[in-house]
């Protein structure tokens, strides 16, 4: 059997969803299209031309299927659309929509799959095919793996496009004017004569029509949106306090809700007494719930305040209760048996390093918690026969079938409003906290429940990233790098994430890897091997998942390396980039921050350089070594996505990712002890403050040729090239995270 | 007892350590006020009393003793204030939900100092988290609002 065969047997990991493969599938069911959701009760003159755009007599509705984490998605789905159906974006309402099948994410296929993203040969692009095909076939709709924008960027053209040509063959019928004579502009067909046809008014007419597949996509030098600075269509209700969001969610005679679970997380609840609970101001109920109990009260300060009086009886964590016991069995983990794949095997590493090795270390990384602002919660109304959910998530049609497992209703009856999430990082990707409101509210069908987590109990349930740990070792020859040898051991977030939703993942798991094996730089000698550590305590997908650990490693060795071979930092990465666009990302930042210019006597430099989702980003930075301790002055990111759809949003975002990806790499960790996180609020692992804030300058590239995502690519270089800053500027060098416990940070 | 709240009063019927955030949120249904930590550590539940700005989630109710304003009433979509407006002429927000408190820590800041330096903007705002990382955009709507007001 051939390699694509077998590799078509196995399964592969999807950013966080699991896809089995081996499921023979014929190629004319992959290429039937789903049924437009939006027919479903349309009512009488209304037109749907597709599952993303609605227009009736008085307005035109635009579906964003994917969910809005702050990343501005929901505009940019908006602004793609209205790119080809002429409106302007103060025309159109948007809606996220309900979950469907039609809204399958047709990119997440492209990073799930073990080929680097730089491989275009016949294995790797037929690989892609066979598991995209795959997700549609499951309808799995989801955002997450910066891959909403690659999924929607032609496919979101086209539904616009494909709307504005129906209209254009509605307003022929009516006017008698052939369509080719017709223009449109601002929502409204054009006549020759300068008579304009609204859409709106043209939605009667429209709606008895087949909807024209004809199209042909505009070229980018007609674009009046694309890669213009927009006004993002949330900015004005979130700096007015007008954006709702999951937890504003106001539903008629709901009770509010607090519950507390196990924070040895998983562990059995033995036994608890709430006398005094059921008795304090407001409490109507107190519920058991899978591993804890739940309050409900008529406001959510008495529901977390009678939960907190209730007296716990906790089993033991199902997991090591000592962070050090987590350590020792990472430590433990480099061994044939534990070896997930090897990833990469160029050249004779063994003989390279046979001569001596320039570096020999082991690098780590800590639990992070995601710690969203917006504490988790869900909204929930169990009736028979209907079950309604009011939540911000990532995967939709998951969260039908969680909810409906709960409460023994059909995924066909859980109808699911999508909210705007005041952030997630990933941890919105998660369904415990869903399910614990569907469990409560089908103890008392009815009546909606509103179910929101105290802080304390957020980052006690936050399943935080992955620890991880990697042994690097590397040949230096004549001032050059010669040899690379990587080893990563860390539990599988994809299994622990995807096992709580009940789906097991067999096969190596591509975020044990990711940021290590794949930076497209052209060593001579590279070996790369992952190792899977058991599982520990449970995780989940944290911003760029494996990447923010694999950067760390990868760099951090290639940087100690260039050091004693004696190059420089910046130009001995760009020798060894083969990848043009990825030599050019180099280069830019090169030129951006003026690199090699005279520092001051307490500064220093350093350079960081990772692949992730497609996208080579690379970073410098600059510290001054203070008497109070570092201080990080600026940062110069480039990026390549192929095309800035907005650049205000682009720039933005690569900003947060990196002051994301910083704040934690200097300040935070999750740590357990007695089983439990040690870290209870935002004084204990508070990411960065606007004090600790550099300057940050942003260069977006466009050299690639594929589109691609920019929310999590910049957070992976960022930990590597402060490490390297520190070292240039101290001679210290700091193979572990968080950086705090070897330097003190203004 | 009785509040006011963005220019109206209430009479409210709770417990006198209720926290002010929460007789906002649960009781007034003013929801632009958000609850993030309860612990006054991440600044996303402040107001103002009299002008200055407090976190709502550990002032109590009964220990308020002026008006409260809250983002719904400093400002509405159509009738924003200078802020407000800078918030929205930088395109400071991604998720969003730390900015109503960011925005009442700085309307704060710039009523105290007309034109705060930016050690002054970094103290005055260092006490309000932001997860996304919206600080740059921060720093500048902050001196934007300060030439507006």
């Amino acid at each position: 059997m051939g390699k694509v065969g077998t590799i078509a047997r196995r399964t592969f990991l999807i950013g966080a969803a699991a896809v089995a493969g081996g499921v023979a599938f014929g190629v004319y069911k992959v290429r039937t299209p789903f049924e437009n959701p939006l027919k479903d009760g349309l009512v009488d003159g209304s037109a749907t031309f597709n599952p993303w755009v609605l227009i009736d007599s008085d307005k035109i509705t635009l579906i964003g299927s994917h969910g809005d984490k702050g990343q501005g998605v929901m505009h940019v789905q908006a602004a793609l659309i209205a790119e080809e159906l002429d409106v302007e974006l103060d025309q159109v309402e948007t809606s996220f929509g309900k979950p469907d099948k039609a809204y399958w994410n047709r990119a997440m296929a492209e990073d799930g799959v073990p080929y680097l993203s730089t491989d275009r040969g016949f294995a790797a692009e037929t690989t892609r095919k066979v598991m995209g095909g795959a997700l549609k076939l499951l309808g799995m709709q989801g955002t997450g793996g910066s891959s909403s924008v690659p999924d929607s960027f032609v496919k979101l053209r086209e539904a616009g496009a494909m709307a504005r040509e129906t209209l254009k063959l509605a307003a022929s019928n009516v006017s008698g004017v052939p369509v080719a004579q017709l223009k449109t502009a601002n929502g409204k067909v054009i006549l020759p004569d300068g008579t304009e046809l609204a859409y709106t008014a043209l939605a009667a007419e429209a709606a008895k029509l087949e909807p024209v597949r004809d199209i042909v996509l505009r070229d980018p030098s007609e674009w009046r949106l694309i890669g213009k600075p927009m006004q993002r269509l949330d900015i004005v209700a979130k700096s007015t306090g007008t954006q709702a969001y999951g937890i504003d969610v106001e539903i008629e005679g709901a009770v509010h809700a607090a519950v507390v679970c196990n924070p040895r997380q998983g562990g059995a609840l033995n036994g608890y007494d709430a006398t005094e609970a059921k008795t304090m101001r407001g409490v109507q109920k107190v519920v058991d719930v899978t591993g804890g109990v739940a309050v409900v009260a008529d406001n959510t300060w008495r529901a977390i305040k009678a939960a907190e009086a209730i007296e716990f009886d906790w089993g033991p964590a199902p997991y090591p209760a000592e962070q050090s016991d987590h350590w020792a069995e990472v430590e433990a983990s480099f061994s044939d048996d534990r070896l997930d794949k090897e990833w990469r095997a160029d050249g004779d590493v063994d003989q390279a390093l046979a001569g001596g090795k320039a570096v020999a270390a082991d690098y780590r990384v800590p639990y992070v918690a995601h710690a969203p602002l917006e504490p988790l919660n869900a909204t929930v109304l169990v009736e028979d026969g209907k079950v309604t959910v009011w939540t911000g998530h990532q995967i939709p049609r998951m969260l039908q079938q969680q909810v409906a497992a709960v409460t023994g209703h059909d995924p066909e009856q859980v109808d699911f409003v999508n909210q705007y999430m005041g952030g997630s990082f990933g941890h919105r990707l998660e369904f415990e906290h869903v399910k614990l409101a569907a469990e409560v509210a089908n103890q008392m069908r009815g009546t909606p429940v509103k179910l929101t987590y105290s802080r304390e109990e957020d980052f006690a349930h936050d399943f935080p990233r992955h620890i991880g740990m990697a042994r690097g070792a590397g040949a230096v020859k004549d001032g050059k790098v010669v040899a690379m040898d990587l080893s990563v051991a860390m539990p599988s977030v994809i299994n622990s994430q995807m096992g709580r939703a009940g789906i097991s993942v067999p096969g190596p798991d591509t975020q044990i890897s990711a940021g290590a094996w794949n930076n497209p730089y052209s060593l001579e000698n590279f070996r790369m091997r992952a190792y899977r550590v058991p599982e520990l305590a449970p995780t989940s997908s944290w911003r760029s998942v494996g990447a923010s650990a694999g950067g760390f490693f990868f760099d951090s060795l290639l940087d100690e390396l260039i050091h004693e071979a004696g190059a420089d930092p910046l130009a001995e990465r760009i020798r060894l980039m083969e990848h043009d666009v990825s030599r050019k990302v180099l280069e830019a930042v090169g030129e951006m921050s003026n690199w090699g210019s005279p520092l001051g006597v307490n500064q220093g430099r350093g350079v960081a350089f990772v692949e992730s989702f497609g996208v080579p980003t690379a970073e410098v930075i600059e510290v001054t070594n203070t008497d109070d301790g570092i201080r990080i002055d600026k940062v110069w990111v480039a990026a390549d996505v192929g095309t800035v759809i907005d650049p205000v949003n682009f720039e933005n975002l690569v900003q947060g990712g990196v002051i994301f990806a910083l704040g934690h790499a200097m300040n935070s960790e999750i740590t357990y002890s007695d089983g439990m996180a040690e870290q209870a609020n935002y004084w204990d692992a508070e990411g960065m403050r606007m004090h600790q804030c550099p300057e940050i300058f942003v260069k977006g590239m466009e050299n690639s040729d594929k589109v691609r995502g920019i929310g999590e690519p910049p957070v992976p270089p960022a930990a590597p090239a402060l490490a390297n800053a520190i070292f240039a500027a101290t001679g210290k060098r700091i193979r572990e995270l968080p950086l705090y416990h070897h330097v003190d940070f203004v | 007892m009785q509040l006011v709240v963005d220019g109206k009063r209430h009479d409210v019927d709770v417990e006198d350590d209720m926290p002010l955030l929460w007789v906002l949120r649960d009781e007034l249904n003013i929801k632009g006020v958000k609850y993030g930590c309860g612990v006054a550590a991440c600044g996303a539940c402040t107001v103002h009393i009299d002008g200055v700005a407090v976190r709502s989630c550990q002032t109590a109710v009964s220990d308020v003793d002026g008006e409260v304003t809250t983002i719904n009433g400093l400002g509405t979509p159509d009738a924003m204030h200078a802020v407000q407006e800078a918030w929205v002429e930088h395109q400071v927000a991604q998720c969003g939900y730390c900015q109503s408190g960011q925005i009442m820590q700085a309307a704060s800041l710039l009523a105290e100092i007309k034109m705060p330096s930016d050690a002054e903007i970094d103290e005055a705002m260092s006490g309000n988290l932001c997860r996304c990382g919206t600080y740059p955009r921060i720093r500048a709507a902050v001196k934007t609002a300060a030439t507006k007001l």
